[in-house]
C-alpha cells in the first residue's frame, strides 16, 4: 500500500499552512482547560459530577486513546492548549508568525544529559503512581493540570523552542510512541532539496514561521515520535517540500534496527503500566485500590513501589530474559539489550491494544456522566443543555467482552507478526520471536481474564 | 503594543483573570440572599452552615450540594418532604418560615456512623408572638430518671399476646383503662398490680401478661403504630436493627469516644428492645422521655427538635410491638 499525499490538495495545504484554523481549536480548548481547573479547583469533589474528571480523564482520554493517537498521531499535540501560555511568553506573539526582536525567553539550549525520553519517563511514572487520586479527586486533577502549565512556561522562558513537550510532558512521550501506529505522517518529499538548502528554514524559521518547536530538522524525519504535527516547517519550508501524507497504518513499525534504549524502554513501561492499570483500575483487588489511593501512607509506599517494581524492572527483567532465550534458541550473535531494543517495536501493538481495551471499558461505563457535567459544569444547578438529569447507565455491556478480546487477540497477532518479521530481519529464523510471544501471550490472557472474565 | 506586550497581558490574564473573577463570583455569591450549603459525612465536617437566621416570612433561600455521598435535607417538625442531596447535583430550594424560632435541620439518609451528627439551626427572627409558656418535659414531671435503669421485676415465660388477653375476657382495673393514668407505669408494674386483683385469680402468670399485652395495645391505634414502624424504619433502624434487637449496621461503629461523654472509649451497645427485662421495666413516658432527650453520651440521638410528640408517641407505640405480639 502507497502513502497519499493530502497536502496535494490546495485546500487541505491551505488549511494546515495557516494559523488561524489551529489557533482557533487552541483557543477553544485553552477555554475548556480553564474551565477544567476551575472545575477541579472550586467545583464538587465528587469525581463522577466534576466536569475535570469527567471531561479530562473519561472524554478525552478516550478521545486520545480510541482516536487521536491510533488513527491521527500527534494531532493532540499539535492543539494541546497546556503549552500555550508560555509558548506565547517565549515567542512574545500570540499565534501569529514572529516579529523581529519579540520574546522573552533566554533560550537556553535543553541539556545535553537529559535529551531523550528519560525525563518524559520519569514524569510518566510519578504521575503513575499518583494515579489513582488524580483519576478520581477533582482537586488532584485541577493541581496537576496547573502545576504542568506552570512547568511548560517556566521552561519555555528559559529554554528554546517546546522544551516542555519534547522532554517533560508525561503524556507527550506516551503519545509519541504510539503515534508510530499512525496512517498520518509529515515527511519531506526530496531528500535532495532538503539537503541543498542551506538555510534550514524548517529549523532555523523564517519569517513565515517558527522552527521546528519540536527540535527536529524534517529533513531526516524516518518515525514520527518527535514531531508534533506543529505544521511549522509546512509554514517555513520556501520550496514546498513538507508533506503532509495518510500512509498504511503502523508504516513506523517496519523500520529496521535496534531502536534507542529510552525508546525500547518506554515502549515496555507502557506495555507494563497499561497492565498494571487494568489490574488495579478494573480487577477485583479492592485492597490494592485502596492502598494506590491512600497516598502518602506505607501502603501506598508498598503500592508505589510494587507498582514501579513491576514496569521498570519485573518486566523488562521478563523481556530480557525472554530475548536471552530468544537469541539461545536462534544462535544469532546480538547482545540481549541490542536484541531487546531491536524487537522493542513490536511491542507497540500489543501495549497499544491493551490501553485501547482499557481505555473503553471505562468509557463505555462512565460516558453517561459527561451529560449532567456539560449542563453544569461548576456544579451550580445549571442545566445548559438540558442533560442534567441524565442518569448513570453503562453502555454496550453485552459487547463490551467481545471487542476487547478482539482488540487484544488484533493487538497480539500484530505483535506477534512484528516480531516473527524483526527476527527473519536478523537472519535468525523465526526462533528468536518465540520465547517474546509466549509473553506476549500470557500477558493478554492475563488482561482478558480481567476484563472479559 | 510591541508583540511581547499583547503576549504578557493574554497571560496575565489567564493568570491572573479567572482567579479574579472566580473570587469575585464567590463574594457576590456571599452577599447575596442566597445561601449555599454543602453537605458532607459528619467525619468530614458535616453541613458547611450550622446555623441560619431568616425573617419570619421571608423566603430563605438554599443551595444544598451533596460533597460526598447522598445526604437529605429536612427541618424538624415541619410538612417540608425531605430532599435528597445526590453527590455533586446541586438542589434549589426556597423556605419561608412564617412563625419566629428555632428550627433544627437535619440529614435524612444514612450517610454515616455520626449521621445523626449532620443537624443545624435555622434562627427565624421577628415580632414576638404569644405563645404558652413552655412545659417542661413529661419525664420531668413525672420526676423519672432517664438515666437510672429499671429493670423488670419480672417477666413473661412466652411472649405475651394482644389476642389472647382479649380472649380471657376480664375486666380491667380502672387505673390501667388509659394510657394518661399509665404513662409513669411499666408493664411489669402493670403485670404486678393486676396479679394482685382478685380478677386475676384464676389466671396463670403467662395469662396476665397477655392481659398487659391487651392493655399496651389498647393505648395504641393501628394508624400510631404503622407511622411508629416507618419513623422506625427511617431514624432508629441503622442502629437498633429491624429487628429491634440493636444489631443494626451502624450498630458497631457508634463513637462513644467522640462524644464527650468522658466515659469508656469502647462502643456502647444500642439498646435492645426485644431484652423483656429492660423494655418491660420501662414506662411509656419513660421510652418517650429518651427519645425526646437522647441518651446523653451513649450515642442515641435526641430527637426532640427534630420529631412532633405525636411522632415519638408513634414511635413508642411501635417500639411495645418488640415485646407484645398482636395475635394469638
Amino acid at each position: 500500500m502507497t502513502s497519499y499525499e493530502l497536502t496535494r490538495s490546495p485546500f487541505a495545504r491551505a488549511m494546515l499552512k495557516s494559523r488561524w484554523p489551529q489557533l482557533a481549536v487552541q483557543l477553544g480548548l485553552l477555554g475548556g482547560l480553564g474551565l477544567v481547573i476551575a472545575s477541579g479547583l472550586l467545583g464538587t469533589p465528587v469525581g463522577s459530577r466534576s466536569f475535570a474528571i469527567v471531561m479530562v480523564w473519561i472524554v478525552w482520554w478516550a478521545a486520545l486513546m480510541l482516536v487521536a493517537v491510533p488513527w491521527l498521531g500527534r494531532a493532540w499535540c499539535s492543539v494541546c492548549p497546556l503549552p500555550l501560555p508560555g509558548e506565547w511568553l517565549q515567542r512574545g506573539v500570540i499565534g501569529g508568525p514572529p516579529r523581529r526582536g519579540s520574546g522573552s525567553a533566554r533560550g537556553l539550549r535543553w541539556p545535553r544529559r537529559l535529551r531523550g525520553m528519560w525525563v518524559q519517563n520519569g514524569a510518566f511514572l510519578a504521575v503513575a503512581i499518583l494515579s489513582l487520586p488524580v483519576l478520581t479527586q477533582p482537586r488532584w486533577t485541577g493541581i496537576l493540570l496547573v502545576g504542568l502549565i506552570v512547568a511548560a512556561v517556566a521552561l519555555g522562558l528559559i529554554f528554546e523552542r517546546r522544551a516542555f513537550c519534547r522532554y517533560v510532558c508525561p503524556v507527550g512521550g506516551f503519545i509519541g510512541l504510539y503515534s508510530q501506529v499512525a496512517p498520518v505522517e509529515v515527511r519531506v518529499r526530496d531528500a535532495a532539496v532538503c539537503a541543498a538548502h542551506t538555510s534550514k528554514t524548517c529549523y532555523t524559521g523564517n519569517e513565515s514561521g517558527y522552527g521546528c518547536p519540536w527540535n527536529v530538522f524534517p529533513g531526516s524525519l524516518q518515525v514520527n515520535t518527535y514531531c508534533g504535527l506543529c505544521m511549522e516547517c509546512l509554514r517555513t519550508c520556501p520550496h514546498d517540500n513538507v508533506a503532509i501524507n495518510l500512509r498504511p497504518v503502523g508504516a513506523d513499525l517496519t523500520q529496521a534496527g535496534p531502536r534507542a534504549m529510552d525508546e525500547a524502554f518506554k515502549a515496555i513501561l507502557l506495555l507494563g503500566s497499561g497492565l498494571a492499570y487494568t489490574a488495579l483500575l478494573l480487577g477485583p483487588w479492592g485492597r490494592a485500590r485502596a492502598a494506590a489511593a491512600a497516598v502518602g501512607s506505607g501502603a501506598w509506599l508498598l503500592y508505589a513501589l510494587g507498582f514501579l517494581t513491576f514496569v521498570a524492572a519485573a518486566l523488562p527483567a521478563l523481556l530480557l530474559a525472554a530475548t536471552r532465550l530468544g537469541l539461545w534458541l536462534s544462535r544469532i550473535r546480538l547482545t540481549p539489550i541490542a536484541a531487546l531494543r531491536t524487537l522493542s517495536p513490536a511491542l507497540i501493538p500489543l501495549g497499544l491494544s491493551v490501553w485501547i481495551a482499557f481505555s473503553l471499558s471505562f468509557l463505555l461505563a462512565n460516558l453517561s456522566y459527561a451529560g449532567p457535567v456539560l449542563s453544569d459544569p461548576l456544579n451550580l444547578g445549571w442545566n445548559l443543555l438540558g442533560t442534567a438529569g441524565v442518569g448513570w447507565a453503562p453502555l454496550g455491556q453485552v459487547l463490551f467482552p467481545w471487542l476487547t478480546i478482539g482488540i487484544l487477540i488484533a493487538g497480539l497477532a500484530w505483535s506477534s507478526q512484528r516480531l516473527g518479521a524483526i527476527a527473519e530481519g536478523l537472519r535468525g529464523g523465526p526462533r528468536l520471536a518465540w520465547p517474546m510471544r509466549v509473553v506476549s501471550l500470557m500477558l493478554t490472557i492475563g488482561v482478558l481474564a480481567v476484563l472479559a472474565p | 503594543m510591541k508583540p511581547e506586550s499583547g503576549a504578557r497581558l493574554a497571560v496575565s490574564l489567564l493568570a491572573l483573570g479567572l482567579p479574579l473573577a472566580l473570587v469575585g463570583g464567590w463574594r457576590a455569591a456571599r452577599s447575596s440572599s442566597v445561601v449555599t450549603m454543602h453537605a458532607r459525612m459528619s467525619e468530614d465536617g458535616g453541613w458547611s452552615t450550622e446555623t441560619l437566621r431568616v425573617a419570619a416570612g421571608e423566603p430563605l433561600q438554599l443551595n444544598l450540594i451533596s460533597d460526598d455521598v447522598v445526604h437529605g435535607f429536612a427541618i424538624g417538625h415541619s410538612d417540608l418532604t425531605p430532599i435528597d442531596l445526590q453527590p455533586g447535583q446541586m438542589v434549589r430550594t426556597t423556605l419561608v418560615f412564617p412563625q419566629p424560632g428555632t428550627y433544627t435541620f437535619y440529614c435524612t439518609r444514612w450517610c454515616g456512623p455520626n449521621h445523626w451528627r449532620m443537624r443545624g439551626e435555622i434562627e427565624v427572627t421577628g415580632p414576638a408572638v404569644s405563645a404558652d409558656a413552655p412545659q417542661p418535659p413529661l419525664y420531668q414531671t413525672l420526676g423519672i430518671d432517664l438515666d437510672a435503669p429499671h429493670p423488670a421485676a419480672v417477666v413473661p415465660a412466652r411472649r405475651p399476646s394482644a389476642a389472647r388477653g382479649a380472649d380471657l375476657g376480664i375486666d380491667l382495673p380502672a387505673t390501667l383503662a388509659d394510657l394518661s393514668s399509665s404513662l409513669a407505669r411499666s408493664p411489669a408494674e402493670a403485670w404486678l398490680e393486676l396479679r394482685a386483683d382478685p380478677s386475676t385469680d384464676g389466671l396463670s402468670g403467662d395469662d396476665v401478661w397477655d392481659l398487659v399485652a391487651w392493655v399496651w395495645r389498647s393505648y395504641a391505634t393501628d394508624a400510631s403504630i404503622e407511622a411508629g414502624a416507618a419513623l422506625f424504619a427511617q431514624n432508629c433502624a441503622a442502629c437498633h436493627g429491624e429487628s429491634g434487637a440493636g444489631d443494626g449496621v451502624m450498630a458497631g461503629s457508634i463513637d462513644v469516644a467522640s462524644m464527650g461523654s468522658g466515659g469508656t472509649s469502647a462502643p456502647l451497645a444500642p439498646a435492645d428492645f426485644t431484652d423483656a427485662a429492660r423494655m418491660l421495666g420501662a414506662s411509656p413516658a419513660l421510652l418517650q422521655g429518651k427519645i425526646t432527650r437522647g441518651g446523653m453520651g451513649t450515642g442515641m440521638p435526641y430527637w426532640g427538635p427534630v420529631l412532633t410528640e405525636a411522632q415519638i408517641w408513634s414511635l413508642t407505640d411501635y417500639l411495645w410491638t418488640f415485646q407484645f405480639e398482636e395475635s394469638r
